[in-house]
């Protein structure tokens, strides 16, 4: 145990509070309290990355710490951090420091929402930390649970059919993910269960064949990977706010976080030689999920087949196998969680005042709510890769990693997954020029009331953030680019 | 001979001390002391329980006819933990003024059950095996037939007799064939006595098949339905946990120490059997209406899953195996707490019937959670964990096909377990169950219960003891 394992213990004290606390204010104290303290815990972490890598060292993954669990298993309780981890975390804290703003006012039965969401955290955090298989899995599995009754109990719409859908396919990725983790432990001889030792022995090619597309379409899932994004769209369009946040913001990241440090890091051979198929499957994702988002009418439908179009592109430039396209993937998915929690926080709002999300009968928001209107159209212009803002940075690395696979496969794949930034620009111009700009459409709307304290704490905060990575991202891309070496080193060697 | 050498036999004896004096107290006691019976019973039990939880040297007595390893403390332990929590939990229903008096049956007849088991996992021999076997399943009709006046228990009780009798017979047909082609019947000679020829095979099928039938295998599973939904709940229970417990942990070790060069006879068996009971059972547990059927299905795939550690015949297959009936114990008992304090108070048993119940009987529902995400294999609970094991287990040997199979069944699985979650935290009902204040007992089987389930997979110590007394092939 070391000081990373704060990230778990911290949402379970939180937990412990929840349990004890009585009144909403406690409740809310209690979340307030706990995300600020993974927030503050997650900046001196990055702090203390950075200083420990400027002084030179050179080790794969710092901070590690080890304790036997499962002797028999070869199960340990491993943790440790490189850039990518740390960004995950950063990211991580942010949105679930938003998200705790953003459902200041849920009802019905707060407590039992902060439990799940803080008990989801714990899964998220968990998962980021560490660096043997079986935690991993655990705290994969953990991430997914809560999700059914957050969505079931407090979502929206056809949440019943939403939150089995969505439940039933996640946990048919962590089966193949299952087997596949099985069979890299014992394949590679069934001594260890650490990533970075599972790195060093080498899985048998033939085992590969079969465990790669296991591993690969078991995060897959949780990935949005084309043919198995379907939960998607339904399970974020009825989710309650805070939880289509953690959601897409985070949770579809463990999938993109999975296949690059499982699949292709234990696996490079098998990933090199198949990574076509995958890529094909994530190309049709990229460009299928921008125009579903087109023939949308429900704003959490045209954000959740816009999620999938762009964490399409995180696997699409992780499968790339280059270090420009990985290091564009990772920021892809830092960039779309910040935006897409953005989307879903406002969608949320919106939702709460106008009690519709069919963007027919909206109109001409942005002279009632112009708060909400102008982070809308921010969240917008991140989505659709406008220079200064997040995704710019994001999709330039991933296309220029891309367009140095030079082969014409690749190529014809890059040059379509590019389509998708104008089919991007469609949709996202098209929902804005129709809910905020031109005459409003229902006179009740003109009795909106712009953003409350807490709405505005929890936009400002991801809104200053995508402006942070838009506008400096050197800093974190160098320290992602360090991290992404040794997998790259993996697939040349 | 030498009769000091049954005083060995510590486990065995204790509860048979427990049971007498709980006979005698029983007949002599009036009236008025009848209300002492219970907690003396459940406290000369926890004495009991306590006495033998220490492992001991390995020995044989008996001239052989009863052996026991240490392993076999474990295994009788977690038994009588489980009889504990069923007695906890029976103890509301006996003070019912029909049962009233006939409390006294309930224990000797549970308790004689029980005994029947510690000869049967402690059997060196196959006529002490057989014995033991019948003493455990005799008492265990009377014990489905307990509530006498009720019609459905008792056709469940007919039921349960016929076929166990039918099944034992088979079984002792193929113990009759084993004597016939060894002349032996010890378990320590006969390992270098059997091989792979037609008649010993048909001998290790047909004397299987009685074990099958009492682990509720599928195709031997068609009394279980019936004969769960017809017993009194605390009795199905103990069918469902303890005497399922008992009885695969004697068919693994008998595969392993007995049968252990018949290995390519077994495992295609067992292959079979075990994709079929996941798959029959998770199919038809989807479309159960009541809780108790339900739960039968349940606990079929549960016994398919056991069997992916049973394949294995490893060493770590076995440490998976008890572990895993450790869990699922737990797990099934505090399900089975919750659906007996609802009968007691309401006499519902369907499904939907608990749609709601989060809202009036908020404490009940979690513990149900709680069990169900066990029962399904959702981390952080232990059944997750049990459940990895299991399949680590069998992947070890290579069985992936067969893991990848019953992993896809966890998913079927899932959805009908998150069918009664979402009955008790989604549904909405117009007149739920209304809000219970159950009795001492039967709350502090539930705390044990859910403390349980939530504490054993995140503490490796219990499967590391367990794993260092293990053996198999």
């Amino acid at each position: 145990m070391n000081f990373l394992s704060l990230f778990v213990l911290v949402p379970v004290l939180m937990m412990a509070g929840l349990f004890l606390s009585k009144t909403r204010n406690q409740i809310l104290t209690v979340m307030t309290v706990g995300a600020s303290v993974l927030m503050i815990l997650s900046a001196i972490v990055t702090y203390m990355y950075l200083t420990e890598r400027a002084a030179g060292n050179v080790a794969e993954m710092l901070f590690t710490a080890d304790t036997i669990w499962y002797a028999p298993f070869n199960i340990h309780y491993s943790v440790g951090i490189d850039g990518i981890s740390v960004a995950m975390l950063i990211l991580s804290s942010i949105i679930v420091f938003t998200g705790v703003f953003a459902s200041w006012k849920i009802d019905p039965l707060p407590k039992e929402f902060f439990l799940w969401f803080a008990l989801l955290s714990i899964g998220v955090y968990g998962f980021f930390i560490s660096i043997d298989l079986f935690t991993m899995f655990m705290y994969y599995e953990i991430a997914l649970i809560p999700m059914y009754l957050l969505i079931g109990v407090w979502g929206s719409g056809n949440k019943e059919y939403a939150a089995m859908k969505l439940t039933l396919m996640l946990m048919g990725g962590s089966a193949l993910l299952l087997v596949g983790i099985l069979g890299i432990y014992y394949t590679s001889g069934g001594t260890t269960m650490n990533l970075l030792e599972l790195a060093k022995s080498s899985i048998p090619v033939d085992a590969q064949y079969y465990l790669f597309p296991l591993v690969f379409m078991g995060f897959g899932v949780l990935g949005a990977l084309f043919p198995f994004h379907t939960w998607s769209p339904d399970g974020h369009a009825s989710a309650p706010t805070a939880v289509s946040m953690l959601h897409a913001g985070v949770l579809m990241k463990l999938g993109g976080y999975g296949c690059f440090r499982v699949a292709i890091y234990l696996m490079p051979q098998a990933s090199h030689e198949l990574a076509w198929i995958f890529l094909i499957l994530t190309g049709i994702s990229v460009v299928y999920g921008a125009f579903g988002a087109i023939h949308q009418t429900d704003l959490k439908y045209i954000n959740a087949y816009s999620s999938v179009s762009h964490c399409g592109l995180v696997l699409f430039a992780i499968l790339m196998l280059n270090e420009t396209a990985m290091t564009g993937a990772m920021m892809q998915m830092l960039s779309h969680g910040l935006m897409t929690a953005l989307f879903f926080a406002l969608i949320g709002m919106i939702y709460g005042r106008t009690h519709t999300r069919d963007i027919r009968l909206m109109g001409g928001l942005m002279k009632v709510v112009p708060f909400l209107g102008v982070s809308y159209v921010i969240a917008g212009m991140a989505s659709l890769g406008l220079p200064s803002l997040s995704g710019f940075v994001a999709e330039m690395t991933i296309f220029v990693g891309s367009f140095q696979e030079t082969d014409t496969f690749h190529r014809v794949l890059t040059i379509a997954a590019c389509a998708s930034i104008v089919i991007t620009a469609v949709y996202i111009l098209r929902v804005v020029g129709k809910i905020l700009m031109g005459p409003i459409q229902d006179s009740h709307h003109l009795e909106l009331k712009d953003a409350s304290w807490f709405e505005r704490l929890s936009v400002i905060v991801l809104i200053v953030s995508i402006f942070a990575l838009g506008s400096a991202p050197f800093w974190i891309s160098n320290m992602i680019h360090d991290s992404v070496l040794p997998v790259v080193g993996q697939i040349i060697k | 001979m030498d009769y000091s050498s049954f005083l060995q036999m510590n486990d065995e004896l204790s509860l048979i001390a427990v049971m007498l004096i709980l006979l005698v107290f029983d007949i002599f006691a009036g009236e008025k002391s009848l209300k002492y019976f219970q907690p003396l019973a459940l406290i000369l039990f926890i004495v009991h329980t306590i006495l033998n939880c220490i492992p001991r040297q390995s020995f044989e007595c008996a001239g052989g006819m009863y052996q026991y390893v240490p392993m076999l403390t474990y295994i009788k332990t977690i038994l009588n933990v489980g009889t504990l929590i069923v007695l906890l939990q029976a103890h509301n229903y006996l003070n019912i003024d029909t049962h009233r008096i006939r409390k006294g049956e309930f224990y000797f007849i549970t308790l004689s059950t029980l005994l029947g088991m510690y000869f049967m996992v402690s059997a060196g021999h196959f006529l002490s095996f057989f014995i033991g076997l019948e003493t455990a399943s005799i008492p265990m009709a009377t014990l489905v037939a307990f509530d006498k006046r009720n019609r459905k228990s008792a056709e469940a009780s007919a039921k349960y007799i016929l076929s166990a009798v039918f099944a034992s017979s088979i079984s002792l047909f193929g113990i009759s064939l084993i004597y016939g082609t060894t002349g032996t019947l010890y378990f320590n000679d006969l390992p270098s006595l059997l091989s792979v020829n037609p008649l010993q095979t048909m001998a290790l099928v047909f004397f299987c098949v009685g074990l099958f039938f009492k682990i509720s295998l599928a195709p031997f599973h068609l009394w279980t339905p019936d004969v769960y939904e017809g017993a009194q709940t605390n009795i199905t229970s103990y069918l469902s946990v303890i005497s399922k417990g008992a009885a695969v942990f004697v068919l693994f070790t008998l595969l392993v120490k007995v049968f252990g060069n018949m290995i390519s006879n077994w495992q295609p068996i067992i292959y079979a059997l075990a994709v079929m009971s996941i798959t029959i059972a998770n199919i038809f547990a989807i479309r159960q209406q009541n809780i108790k059927r339900f739960l039968a299905f349940s606990s079929i795939s549960q016994a398919g899953y056991i069997l992916l550690a049973i394949i294995s015949g490893t060493a770590l297959g076995m440490a998976s195996l008890v572990y895993f009936v450790l869990v699922y114990m737990f797990s099934n008992l505090a399900a089975f707490g919750v659906v007996t304090i609802i009968e007691n108070k309401s006499k519902k048993l369907n499904i939907n019937d608990y749609d709601a119940l989060y809202q009036t009987n908020p404490k009940l529902s979690f513990v149900m959670m709680i069990a169900l995400f066990s029962l399904a294999g959702i981390p952080p609970f232990a059944g997750f964990f049990s459940k990895f094991f299991i399949f680590s287990a069998a992947a070890e040997q290579g069985f992936y096909v067969l893991v990848f199979i019953a992993l896809l069944n966890t998913i079927i699985s899932l959805y009908y377990y998150l069918i009664v979650v979402k009955a008790m935290f989604l549904n909405k009902n117009e007149n739920p169950i209304e809000p219970i204040t159950s009795d001492l007992p039967i709350k502090v089987s539930l705390v044990i219960c859910t403390i349980a389930i939530i504490l054993i997979g995140l503490f490796s110590n219990i499967y590391e003891h367990i794993n260092l007394l293990s053996f198999g092939l």
